[in-house]
């Protein structure tokens, strides 16, 4: 068991190698030279050479890299071009908007989302399965800003129950904080409930034909024990596993989201870096989000020994 | 106890039945015949084989009617009752919905109609080329790494590190490095795709690399390319269509993502992503510049997520389950 | 065992159909079956797969999907019919009155909870005890069952047991309530020669000990003969002959039924085990979308005449307590 943890977190140093290896490639292919940024108009182009040199920007590509990578495992993901504040600073500042969306709407997400699939998948075939179905589609369809927009119009704009925008800090209270993040959450939650529902609904349609399930029924079980305890725990697994590959779909998701409600987060962060091409910036965020990503997944799949006691490593 | 025959038997044998063919007729006298059983269940009304088809596959028939409405709007743009879609008129700034400006206008005063028209042309052609190019350069991918042992190691952590990078992220940084175009656009949705393809590939050429027919195939000498062409890429095409379809709605979401946050395709070429885009700063007033968009755009992907959804349905009953 | 008891059954079916909704028409699975059980009584039900049996079976508890299942005619459970029931009351008696133990103990008990929660389960739900008592009682449970161990095995999950424990584990569930009716579907077809024995011996022996009256549906004539006091033969989804099981043996009076015992000579010089399977009987089973003009074995009688073709023949007493549904079967003086 312990053995595998350790085999499965080596495993992701290659994976995060990857990543790093084009997160940095997307510095050094960036268009504009920063040496002749640094250099100013009136250079020379000796000049500029001898500033390359200082910089280090004119040895080769896997040496900048290693040098790169030693600086990021130390915590340093360099200087953003357009403000001059460390980019580690920078993501500090946005990381709580960001999280606090992300987890109302993982908890929002899945506690609509499970019980949908299970519904759908029990009664399959009939009107709710269908709309249940039909909603999915909707919501692999709808792009997030559309959502978003036509949510914020309705209920913040016409009937006035939200606010419209923006985020406060969980500092200043718990309900404001809560109160701005209920659109953005269902928001964003939306494709991810379509996809959750969609695979517990898939998932539990084949636990449902079990055998055991016929077992749990004949001892008399009344319908919620059996699709909620005996059906759904072995659902579990797939269920567990989509929630974790969709954190890929949120974190695409925050960036619009972020967008649409002018929350100052992560994906904010993103956009306007992009549109300054702040390119440290950027290569902060994706490395950040990426490695978030991979991690969750880590946990998820060491999570399967508690969710199936077949699984042993 | 002692078994008699039944009064009636001998009798019964010579009697015979009906003629066949004919209507049942009243049973010999004696014989206990069994009273007819009801029927439980309603026979249900027999329908011709369009309405049948219509029934069992709604997503295909409905998403497909839609996508051809879309397409015909694309190709028939300039015959639409549209105007030069890019044309400014700065005087008629941000009108009303009406009968001259159907969609209203836009904060240049560029005829908001027009421009949903002609965005059709950007979403299809982005999501059409996306799910074509990711498709054969996945294929590839998918191949070298599922035939190829050696190299298996290799592509498969980069394909690891390259879905690690949530797609959307992928692409948006991929378009930080080059200037907005709707070919830009392309290239940086393709790469992201790319490694969802080659997984299933892969995955597929694995799995029929142990059916015995294949080995059969290896060990009598077949060469790769036979192997490939005979056994791999028909069992590929169906799994691959239907993720084809996906990636096209995916791809066609991408666009208006990138487009809506600035990092796609320029104003100068109207695409529903950058017609919202452009609505943004006037949503609160002028909601419409942003809503007709929308409708297209959410209309287009519905109808290419519906035509997937059939064709996971009609090419292969087990993949109903995957999503 | 004793056969006959008088007063009404624990369980009577009369006319039931069991018809399904199919893409390609409608499947009449069971067209028209009665039959009935006393309480104490073992009642065997005999056929090849697809004959109805364990869509039989399975309708008594409703544990069928409706739709695609449709249900008519009457399931009498102690003068209840359990097709009027509603769902609550339905839920009051499966697991408590009328129990079951599936064919494939590999695949019918839950991989993902232990098996003392299994067990306990149905006490929790139909005598309210605690977690504690519940689980004590599993434990005795799994003692009575002959399972070693049996503090330990509580704790554990399916996949940790073999598959003769599994089947024993399943025995424990459906006897935990100490039902009135047990309905043993194909019990031990799926297990290993020699675990079969011993899951018989130990069926019968808790039978005695609990009272239960047990409906044991299988295609193993060797089973009915060791533990059946009657028999019902099914085939295509009709009853073709019922009787107790010594007539059976003796004179079956259906074709069908002689060809099942093709192979197995007498009763008594039957040995139980994989020998003593039904013979093979040429030809298919008839397809059971839609009507089956005539009689239902027809198509494979070796005495079939245009009059079987013609009518279907009418379930008629042949013989005290048996009978049969064929024109031809021989009719002792002593039935009319």
């Amino acid at each position: 068991m312990l053995g595998y943890i350790g085999r499965r977190i080596l495993a992701t140093i290659p994976v995060m190698a990857v990543v790093g290896l084009f997160v940095f490639s997307l510095l050094y292919f960036a268009p504009g030279d920063p040496a002749a940024i640094i250099a100013g108009d009136q250079a020379t182009p000796d000049d500029v050479a001898r500033i390359r040199a200082t910089l280090g920007l004119d040895r080769p590509f896997l040496v900048r890299f290693w040098e790169w990578s030693w600086q990021i495992l130390h915590g340093d993901l360099g200087t953003s071009i357009f403000t001059n504040l460390p980019v580690t600073t920078m993501i500090g500042q946005r990381v709580q908007p960001t999280v606090s969306l992300m987890l109302v709407t993982l908890v929002f997400a899945i506690v609509v989302a499970v019980p949908l699939g299970v519904v759908a998948a029990w009664k399959a075939g009939s009107l709710i399965d269908r709309l249940v179905m039909g909603l999915a589609v909707m919501g692999f369809s709808v792009p997030v800003f559309v959502v978003g927009y036509v949510l914020a119009y309705v209920f913040a704009l016409e009937l006035g129950w939200l606010p419209v925008q923006g985020y406060t800090p969980i500092e200043q209270g718990l309900w404001p904080w809560f109160a701005n993040l209920i659109l953005p959450a269902v928001t964003l939650g939306l494709v991810y409930i379509a996809l959750i529902a969609r695979v517990t609904r898939a998932t539990m349609l084949d636990v449902l034909s079990q055998d055991y399930v016929r077992t749990a029924r004949a001892k008399g079980l009344a319908q919620g024990p059996v699709l909620f305890v005996h059906a759904l725990k072995n659902a579990a697994v797939p269920i567990v596993t989509v929630i974790g590959i969709g954190i890929a779909l949120l974190i695409g998701g925050a960036v619009v989201t972020e967008t649409v409600f002018a929350i100052p987060g992560l994906g904010r962060l993103t956009v306007d870096a992009i549109l300054r091409r702040d390119y440290p910036v950027i290569q902060g965020v994706v490395l950040l989000f990426s490695f978030v990503y991979v991690l969750v997944n880590l946990a998820i799949d060491l999570f399967y020994t508690v969710l199936d006691p077949r699984i042993r490593y | 106890m002692t078994a008699t025959v039944a009064p009636f038997s001998d009798s019964a044998r010579q009697a015979g039945a009906p003629p066949e063919g004919a209507a049942p007729k009243a049973p010999p006298p004696g014989l206990a015949v069994a009273a007819p059983l009801p029927d439980v269940i309603p026979a249900r009304k027999r329908r011709g084989p369009i309405w049948t088809y219509v029934r069992r596959n709604p997503t295909i028939v409905v998403g497909g009617v839609l996508l051809l409405v879309v397409f015909l709007m694309a190709v028939l743009a300039p015959w639409l009752g549209t105007v030069d879609p890019t044309a400014l008129a700065p005087a008629k700034r941000t009108r009303v919905p009406s009968a001259q400006y159907w969609f209203g206008t836009d904060m240049l005063g560029r005829d908001v109609y027009s421009r949903v028209v002609y965005g059709a042309r950007v979403s299809l052609l982005v999501g059409f080329s996306v799910a074509f190019l990711a498709s054969i350069a996945g294929l590839a991918v998918g191949l070298v790494s599922g035939m190829v042992r050696w190299l298996d190691g290799i592509v498969m952590r980069v394909v690891d590190g390259m879905m690690s990078i949530p797609p959307i992220l992928l692409a948006v940084a991929l378009m930080a490095l080059t200037r907005g175009s709707v070919q830009n656009v392309i290239v940086a949705i393709t790469i992201a795709e790319i490694p969802r393809v080659a997984r299933l590939v892969r995955g597929v050429v694995l799995s029929l690399r142990e059916q015995p027919y294949v080995e059969a195939a290896v060990t009598t000498g077949t060469r790769m390319p036979a192997i490939i062409w005979r056994h791999i890429l028909p069992n590929t095409l169906a799994p691959m269509t239907v993720q084809a379809t996906y990636i096209c709605a995916s791809a066609m979401i991408t666009e208006a993502i990138l487009s809506f946050i600035g990092a796609g395709v320029p104003p100068s070429t109207p695409s529903w992503g950058n017609i919202m885009a452009e609505g943004r700063a006037l949503w609160q007033v002028k909601f419409y510049i942003i809503l007709f968009p929308a409708i297209f755009l959410s209309m287009t992907v519905l109808a290419v997520n519906l035509v997937g959804d059939g064709l996971r349905d009609a090419l292969d009953p087990r993949m109903a389950k995957d999503v | 065992m004793s056969t006959g008891v008088s007063g009404a059954p624990l369980l009577s079916i009369e006319n039931l159909q069991v018809h399904f909704r199919t893409p390609d028409g409608v499947n009449r699975a069971v067209d028209g079956v009665s039959f009935a059980i006393q309480s104490g009584e073992t009642l065997a039900i005999v056929g090849e797969s697809g004959c109805g049996k364990s869509v039989t079976s399975m309708s008594i508890l409703r544990l069928l999907p409706e739709p695609p299942a449709r249900i008519a005619g009457a399931i009498k459970f102690e003068g209840r019919n359990l097709l009027d029931l509603p769902n609550s009351a339905m839920r009051k008696i499966r697991g408590n009155d009328i129990s079951v133990i599936f064919q494939e103990p590999m695949t019918s008990l839950n991989p993902v909870l232990t098996v003392g929660r299994q067990i306990g389960e149905t006490l929790r739900l139909h005598q309210g005890l605690g977690r504690r008592e519940a689980e004590a009682r599993a434990v005795e449970m799994l003692t009575l069952v002959g399972i070693p161990e049996p503090r330990r095995r509580v704790r554990e999950y399916p996949h940790q047991l073999s598959g003769g424990m599994r089947q024993r584990v399943m025995i424990a569930i459906a006897l935990a309530c100490s039902p009135k009716l047990l309905i043993a579907d194909e019990p031990t077809t799926a297990l290993d020669v020699t675990i079969q024995a011993q899951i018989l011996d130990l069926m019968r022996d808790l039978k005695a000990r609990v009272g239960a009256a047990i409906m044991l549906i299988t295609h193993d004539l060797g089973v009915v003969a060791e533990v059946a006091d009657r028999v019902v033969v099914m085939y295509a989804g009709r009853k073709v002959e019922e009787a107790p099981v010594r007539d059976l043996f003796r004179a079956p009076r259906h074709p069908y039924t002689r060809g099942l015992m093709g192979a197995v000579p007498k009763l008594g010089a039957v040995e139980h085990g994989a020998d003593a399977r039904l013979a093979e009987i040429p030809g298919m089973v008839p397809s059971l979308k839609g009507r089956i003009e005539g009689c239902v074995f027809a198509g494979r009688c070796p005495d079939v005449t245009d009059l079987c073709r013609a009518y279907a023949p009418a379930l008629e007493p042949k013989a005290p307590g048996h009978l049969a549904a064929c024109h031809y079967a021989p009719k002792d003086a002593l039935a009319a």
